[in-house]
């Protein structure tokens, strides 16, 4: 049954969560300012490589994490589309800075005021830019959502017998 | 077995706008013959963000945040070209001090730039390594940024008339430690990559554009130096302090993507030296405290007392501001900031301390008053890190900028990329587009 | 009796409107910036006499923008402004061509200077002057299927667009 969790789901969720949380992907779909600090937070000091999410994959279909980094305007707004409906399940949204939050202070004819109007989002990195400190914490953020999440694993029929007789 | 004659047909592949190559957001069409780029499209736009209609919807300090996000590597140039217009037209003359220190934080700027640049494109060509080790160069040298401005990238620091705060103390020691650092990064950077045989097969003798196409495409700054042109508006124009330091523009000879990465090896070194002349030259030293009659109160609590009307208490004190506020007192004020009421924030103190300093205060900060440069239009140019970055402003009287156009140095370059590219082979569109320095910012506005 | 200085140097734009009388409208030297009103249809004249002409040699157009003169009450709508560097004589000049709002063409300067090319696309884009004889005029800036001519005066600078791309 699809969401019936016991001690097992419990336990492949925890594991799933804390191998996906921990080995990161991420596409990063760099357009401005913030890809400044983004390269910063990728860099020696502040080394998001520490935290598994260190190699960007280049390909939508490889990746996990789609970084949204930097303002996204109007002209460019079916592009992240296409690359968000690209990647593969499971997938997880970063808004890093406020420009992709809410437009930041672009409050214009050519930006979008916040790329939650096109696509689901994850985590909200505010900043203008946000700090390498400010990523970093909205990383870790991700990165307990990842493990809260429930896999939705189903047990086989062996596998229930086997839960029902230790009544758990 | 003869060798038939293949039907072959040209392959169009589009580059982008989503791309690996971390310099911004466009679109390259090419036209392939196998390897071999036969015609080249460059779409661009993709991160237009209205800032010249943004400039219009405030005061003339207001647009000085969206200058921050022009050309985001080297923000403080923008900053610096935008508020030199205007106090062109406004017929203002920042002190000496305030000179120093705009060309000071705009050389530090400009090393900033060319270390991303130079370390994006050798990223791109696989030496992974220099990027890392110029990535650490610019945090060194966004510390020393932070120090005096407050933030790392969109620092907003200049103002109409002056900039924001004087320098801290000891800036000069940590500056030339950071700058010794800096030049250890480039000297490591140099022997990973100036005799590397790859590197330079591959940057050597690509992406090449003649002096005369590159006139003719309103080219400048280093790609036009590596030409062999000697045009740098610090020298031909100088503005701020320029005409009184020595310093050279490196000139290349083949105009190819080599020559480009050795020019901006070495204005990087030139930048520096820049530096280390105006900390030389600096004037006005560290400020004594004077003796400064009364009792200090904290300015907050000295306005709440005037507002219940305890004037016997606070008569005779004098305001001290809050430390946040730091290189921004009174003393530090008069040095770095033209004294024009015109256009300048009175220093704090007056501002809370007496009568005349709230009224000046108000009369550029309320609605419907501020910054109000006579009717007309100037065009100033600045040497950015891609080349000449011209403002050109115009103004009807009131408070608000009735046009700010930035003219963005790396335009011409993107309209030149299919010249630069016809001819050379797909692989060579990496290291082209890395030298060409292109910043979404500044070409999208 | 000679002379105790000599007298100061006439300002090109003045030397242009004694070339070209009926040409040349009005000039000014505001904050040191030499400048020039010319005409619509006398500016390829004059733009090919500042390129050809020895002692000129304005080799370079710096910049090509227009300004939308709705709240000026100036007697035509729009101006397009021409920035020219010469590099021999370092010396820069600005040509301004006022054009009407019933009419808004003037004539390309793409085959004299190859920056023209973009900056009339851009001027097209934001504005909706059109460039006669400019080889692919198109947009440069918005979208394509964008209507409206965002930096005119009266095209309101928050205006929301339909968000558009697949699934839109």
């Amino acid at each position: 049954m699809f969401g019936q969790s016991n001690w097992l789901t419990t336990k492949v969720d925890a594991a799933l969560g804390w191998a996906r949380k921990f080995s990161i992907f991420q596409y990063p779909f760099v357009t401005a300012c913030c890809g400044m600090e983004y390269m910063a937070t990728a860099c020696s000091h502040y080394d998001v490589d520490r935290f598994g999410a260190g190699f960007p994959r280049f390909s939508p279909r490889q990746a996990d994490v789609l970084f949204v980094v930097g303002t996204i305007s109007h002209k460019m707004a079916p592009i992240l589309k296409k690359i968000y409906d690209q990647m593969t399940e499971p997938k997880w949204v970063v808004a890093f800075g406020v420009c992709t939050c809410t437009g930041g202070f672009y409050d214009n004819y050519a930006t979008v005021q916040g790329i939650d109007t096109l696509i689901p989002v994850d985590v909200y990195i505010p900043g203008c830019p946000p700090r390498p400190e400010n990523v970093l914490d909205g990383l870790m953020k991700l990165q307990a959502k990842i493990q809260a999440q429930h896999s939705g694993v189903t047990l086989g029929a062996s596998s229930q017998a086997i839960a029902d007789k230790l009544h758990v | 077995m003869e060798a038939t004659a293949y039907e072959t047909r040209d392959l169009l592949l589009n580059v982008g706008p989503a791309h690996p190559a971390m310099h911004g957001i466009i679109r390259i069409l090419l036209q392939l013959d196998g390897e071999t780029i036969k015609g080249a499209d460059v779409e661009i736009g993709y991160l237009h963000r209205g800032f010249e209609k943004m400039c219009e919807q405030g005061g003339y300090n207001h647009a000085i945040p969206y200058t921050d996000r022009l050309n985001y590597v080297s923000p403080l140039i923008n900053n610096v070209g935008y508020c030199l217009a205007i106090e062109r037209l406004m017929g203002l003359t920042v002190p000496e001090r305030g000179q120093y220190i705009r060309v000071i934080m705009s050389e530090i700027s400009r090393i900033t730039d060319h270390l991303t640049c130079v370390g994006a494109s050798a990223m791109e060509l696989g030496a992974f390594t220099v990027f890392l080790y110029m990535i650490k160069a610019r945090e060194y040298l966004w510390e020393l940024i932070e120090q005096v401005t407050g933030a790392r990238l969109t620092i907003s620091y200049c103002r109409v008339g002056g900039v924001k705060a004087d320098l801290p103390e000891g800036f000069e020691t940590r500056t030339r430690a950071v700058l010794a650092q800096v030049r250890e990064v480039l000297v490591e950077c140099d022997t990973l990559l100036t005799r590397n045989r790859i590197f330079v097969d591959r940057m050597k003798g690509t992406g090449t554009i003649t002096q005369q196409d590159a006139l003719g495409y309103g080219i400048t700054g280093p790609f036009l130096r590596s030409t062999g042109a000697n045009f740098d508006v610090r020298k031909q124009t100088p503005y701020l302090v320029y005409d009184r330091l020595t310093f050279e523009a490196p000139l290349g000879q083949h105009g190819d993507n080599l020559d480009r990465y050795f020019c901006r090896m070495e204005e990087m070194e030139q930048s520096m030296r820049i530096v280390e002349q105006c900390l030389a030259q600096l004037p006005g030293g560290s400020i004594q405290a004077e003796g400064v009659a009364g009792q200090a109160i904290a300015a907050a609590d000295m306005v709440d007392a005037a507002k219940m009307g305890r004037i016997a208490e606070i008569a005779g004190t004098h305001p001290v501001t809050d430390p946040t506020l730091e290189g921004s007192n009174k003393p530090f004020h008069q040095r770095i900031n033209a004294p024009e009421k015109r256009a300048v924030l009175p220093p704090k103190e007056d501002t809370y301390g007496n009568i005349e300093g709230l009224m000046s205060h108000f009369k550029l900060i309320m609605f419907g008053h501020g910054i109000r440069p006579p009717k007309g239009e100037v065009y100033q140019a600045v040497e950015g890190a891609n080349g000449e970055l011209g403002f050109y402003v115009v103004s009807d009287g009131t408070d608000k900028p009735y046009r700010v156009r930035v003219r963005p140095p790396c335009l011409p370059m993107m309209a030149a990329l299919p010249l630069l590219l016809t001819g050379d082979m797909m692989a060579d569109v990496v290291p082209t587009f890395g030298s060409v320095n292109m910043i979404g910012g500044e070409l999208d506005r | 009796m000679s002379e105790e200085q000599a007298p100061p140097p006439v300002p090109l734009s003045e030397q242009l409107r004694a070339r070209f009388p009926e040409a040349v409208i009005a000039t000014h030297q505001q904050a040191g910036d030499d400048t020039a009103v010319v005409r619509r249809e006398s500016l390829r004249a004059v733009a090919q006499h500042l390129r050809d002409e020895p002692e000129l040699a304005f080799n370079v157009l710096m910049d090509l923008t227009a300004v939308d003169g709705l709240k000026l009450g100036a007697a035509s709508r729009f101006e397009v402004v021409y920035h020219f560097y010469s590099l021999e004589q370092n010396r820069r000049l600005r040509l301004k061509v006022p054009v009407e709002e019933q009419d808004p063409t003037v004539d390309s300067l793409a085959d004299l200077w190859p920056s023209a090319n973009w900056f009339e696309r851009e001027v097209w884009d934001m504005f909706g002057i059109r460039f006669r004889g400019h080889p692919s005029l198109k947009r440069l800036l918005m979208y394509e299927e964008f209507s409206g001519h965002p930096l005119r005066k009266d095209y309101p600078v928050n205006r929301r667009q339909p968000l558009i791309g697949p699934g839109n």
